[in-house]
């Protein structure tokens, strides 16, 4: 599904991601962790496309096409679905309205009809009870006023009605409260499917209490210092991430 | 919810096509000669068969005209007019009036249909009496009949002139004499048509009445004329929106607006203007300077305007209210985009005399490319406004590091009583938002496209459902070629 081969990136001219692999296969799940400043957000981003992340060496294939070469708005209609970690505002623009526009930009590209509004309104209420997302809260404008927990709630919604083959989730535990951490969990367990890759990057442990992982990546100093299994996980969360950062001879 | 739902796939399917309105349609004109002087007001006075106190009033205003200078407190750039290098009327030939559709030239039918405004669905389906002025003649009014029967009068200034020269000679420059300025004179002297409205007393207009303005022959100056009288306790809600042909040459309008609600009376004025902007780099385009002012003049009357400005090269336009009635309302609602090398300074006036008035003003200003938008306003409460309330909203949206944005708020009070309140933003399109919508699936266009439509949602949902639509793809359309 994704083949990430000694990857770097720069921004702003400066290095952050220095030689990075990652193998990711369809119905796989992995997480990324690592401390602050490691460079996972910068890995999400590139992987979705956004301007001002300059690949200079390396490659990524994407079910066997390069990456690089399609824009945003192509990788997201091919599959690729980035959870945000800071979901944007977009004040005047309902938030049903905008999910439509978007799945049917999706469904475009796909060659599948486009929903019109009470089949889109059916497929939503499907998802939605999935989430514990209230009507109300899809009336209003796209993120504005929603609490931290309801972003993030709204954009596994997303994930759902967008049924991407790759999902990257950029800290998608981060500002949650245990419970709405749990809501979300049991939101992307239900998305996981043979068919479906899924890259979770997050700071903490606690999320992979409730996601459980295939596999564990600790990234540091831009690259991959260390992978295992889900037991990694609960180490990391004994010992720090101290040593790791040391092996590659950088602090994070 | 309606307002910004289906802008996405409505811009796509537009998509492509520049300046989809950019084609000529081949009827002949019976112009006046080229050029400006007393003989050419005759000469239209004349073809309009208009009474003689008309073309007196005509000849006053071109005599004051010939002495006034143009306007230069704005902030539009533009070359200077040659008023002499222009025709002053044109109308589409034809031996007599016609009756009903049929009658109608074929290639004008087949102009609006490719304006997607067939009159024969519009007719039929939609409910909307279109007045529709081609050039500068009303070459077509349906729904006459309807309307008749309430008592309602629609049809051209020029009709109304013949069939209705008592009201005309009561309320024609009476919100905005002929000494009012530059253009207004102007259009005093040289008007050649426009929409005249009456509704009569305690009657509600059961549509929506609806004008589309179309500049056609080369060089013809539009110079329309529209009055609307809504009497004591009645209601209308009149709707104007224009397309114009790809051109080289600019073009000049200055029209003329005058409303007038008596007692308890409300209008509801919304406006489109798609005119030719001019290409990416500033040629051609329509040179717009338009007068338009209502008057409350009864106790608790309201007057709203709704504008959402998006075309023309050079727009100057302050849609204004005198507010003179106890209690009576003057609403502002504008939207306006300006591209590549648009100008537009636009804005409103409220007048408060009378006590208790209330006014809103709501302005949204857009720029992208090269284009300077600039929203001008003047609050103004006089010593009898006694508990006069006002609230401005400005904020403005840019796009790209190479627009300007302005805002030019003017505020005289001399009632200790009224309260003004006036609040002004300016932000630019977030980077943020737009890979946001990107990551989505959204192409570049059509993600400015929503954000935009979303930072205009306020102004959008007070135009009447039909227009909003139009509206909606027209904002995805001038934007086009902004980002990216």
């Amino acid at each position: 599904m994704l083949e990430v081969k000694n990857l770097h990136v720069t921004v702003d001219g400066q290095p952050i991601l220095k030689g990075l692999d990652l193998s990711v296969g369809a119905g796989e799940v992995h997480a990324i962790m690592g401390p602050n400043g490691s460079g996972k957000s910068t890995l999400a981003y590139v992987l979705a496309g956004r301007e001002g992340y300059e690949v200079t060496e390396g490659s990524i294939l994407y079910q066997g096409r390069d990456l690089l070469d399609l824009s945003p708005e192509e990788r997201a209609r091919d599959g690729i679905f980035l959870a945000f970690q800071y979901p944007v505002e977009i004040p005047g623009v309902g938030t049903n309205s905008f999910l439509k526009t978007a799945v049917n930009a999706v469904r475009k590209h796909r060659g599948e009809r486009e929903l019109d509004a009470m089949e889109f309104m059916k497929l939503m209420r499907e998802k939605r009870d999935l989430l514990g997302v209230n009507e109300e809260m899809l009336r209003r404008s796209l993120n504005v006023g929603f609490s931290g927990g309801e972003k993030k709630r709204t954009e596994i919604l997303q994930m759902a009605l967008l049924d991407p083959k790759l999902a990257v989730l950029d800290e998608t535990d981060s500002g949650l409260d245990i419970d709405a951490l749990k809501i979300v969990a049991e939101g992307v367990n239900a998305l996981r499917s043979p068919d479906r890759a899924m890259v979770l990057i997050t700071h903490y442990q606690r999320l992979l209490n409730y996601i459980v992982p295939d596999k564990v990546h600790v990234l540091a100093a831009g690259c991959i210092a260390k992978s295992g299994g889900k037991e990694l996980a609960h180490q990391l969360e004994k010992e720090g991430y101290g040593d790791l950062a040391g092996k590659t001879g950088a602090a994070a | 919810m309606a307002a910004s739902v289906d802008t996405a796939e409505t811009v796509q399917s537009i998509a492509g096509d520049k300046y989809k309105y950019g084609f000529i349609t081949d009827i002949e004109s019976e112009t006046a000669p080229r050029g400006l002087n007393e003989d050419t007001v005759r000469f239209i006075s004349a073809k309009k068969n208009e009474p003689e106190w008309l073309l007196e009033w005509r000849l006053k205003a071109f005599r004051l005209w010939t002495g006034m200078t143009e306007p230069s407190w704005s902030k539009l750039g533009y070359p200077p007019i040659d008023y002499q290098d222009a025709y002053y009327y044109s109308a589409p030939k034809r031996k007599e009036a016609p009756k009903s559709l049929d009658e109608i030239d074929p290639e004008l039918l087949k102009t609006y249909e490719k304006l997607g405004i067939p009159l024969r669905e519009q007719e039929m389906l939609a409910g909307v009496a279109v007045d529709a002025v081609f050039d500068s003649v009303s070459v077509a009014t349906t729904f006459r009949k309807k309307l008749e029967e309430k008592g309602i009068i629609f049809c051209s200034i020029s009709e109304a002139v013949q069939n209705h020269p008592e009201l005309v000679k009561k309320y024609l420059g009476s919100v905005v004499p002929y000494s009012d300025n530059f253009f207004a004179t102007l259009n005093s002297a040289v008007f050649t048509d426009g929409s005249f409205v009456y509704v009569p007393e305690g009657v509600r207009c059961p549509m929506e009445l609806s004008t589309y303005f179309r500049i056609n022959a080369a060089q013809t100056g539009q110079f329309e004329r529209t009055l609307i009288i809504a009497d004591k306790g009645s209601y209308v809600s009149y709707l104007e929106g224009c397309t114009a042909p790809m051109r080289d040459e600019n073009q000049l309008h200055a029209a003329v607006v005058e409303l007038i609600a008596l007692d308890d009376a409300e209008i509801k004025y919304s406006t489109v203007q798609n005119w030719y902007p001019g290409d990416e780099n500033g040629k051609g385009g329509i040179y717009n300077f338009v007068t338009k002012r209502g008057a409350c003049r009864g106790r608790n009357s309201q007057i709203s305007w709704t504008q959402v400005e998006t075309g023309s090269a050079i727009t100057w336009k302050y849609p204004s209210c005198i507010l003179q009635g106890e209690n009576s309302v003057g609403k502002f609602y504008s939207i306006a985009i300006t591209n590549n090398y648009q100008q537009a300074d636009t804005g409103t006036k409220m007048i408060h005399i009378g006590k208790n008035t209330r006014s809103t003003i709501v302005s949204k200003g857009i720029s992208a490319g090269k284009a300077q938008n600039t929203y001008r306003g003047l609050v103004k409460i006089l010593p009898g406004a006694a508990n006069a309330r006002n609230h401005t909203q400005c904020d403005s949206l840019l796009i790209g590091d190479k627009c300007g944005a302005h805002t030019v708020p003017y505020i005289e009070t001399r009632n200790r009583t009224a309260r003004v309140e006036h609040e002004a933003t300016t932000s630019k399109i977030d980077a943020d938002q737009l890979f946001y919508c990107m990551q989505r699936g959204l192409s570049a266009e059509d993600s400015v496209s929503l954000i935009v439509n979303g930072f205009c949602k306020q102004v959008l949902q007070e135009l009447p459902m039909e227009f909003a639509v139009e509206a909606q793809k027209l904002v995805g359309i001038s934007l086009e070629g902004s980002v990216g």
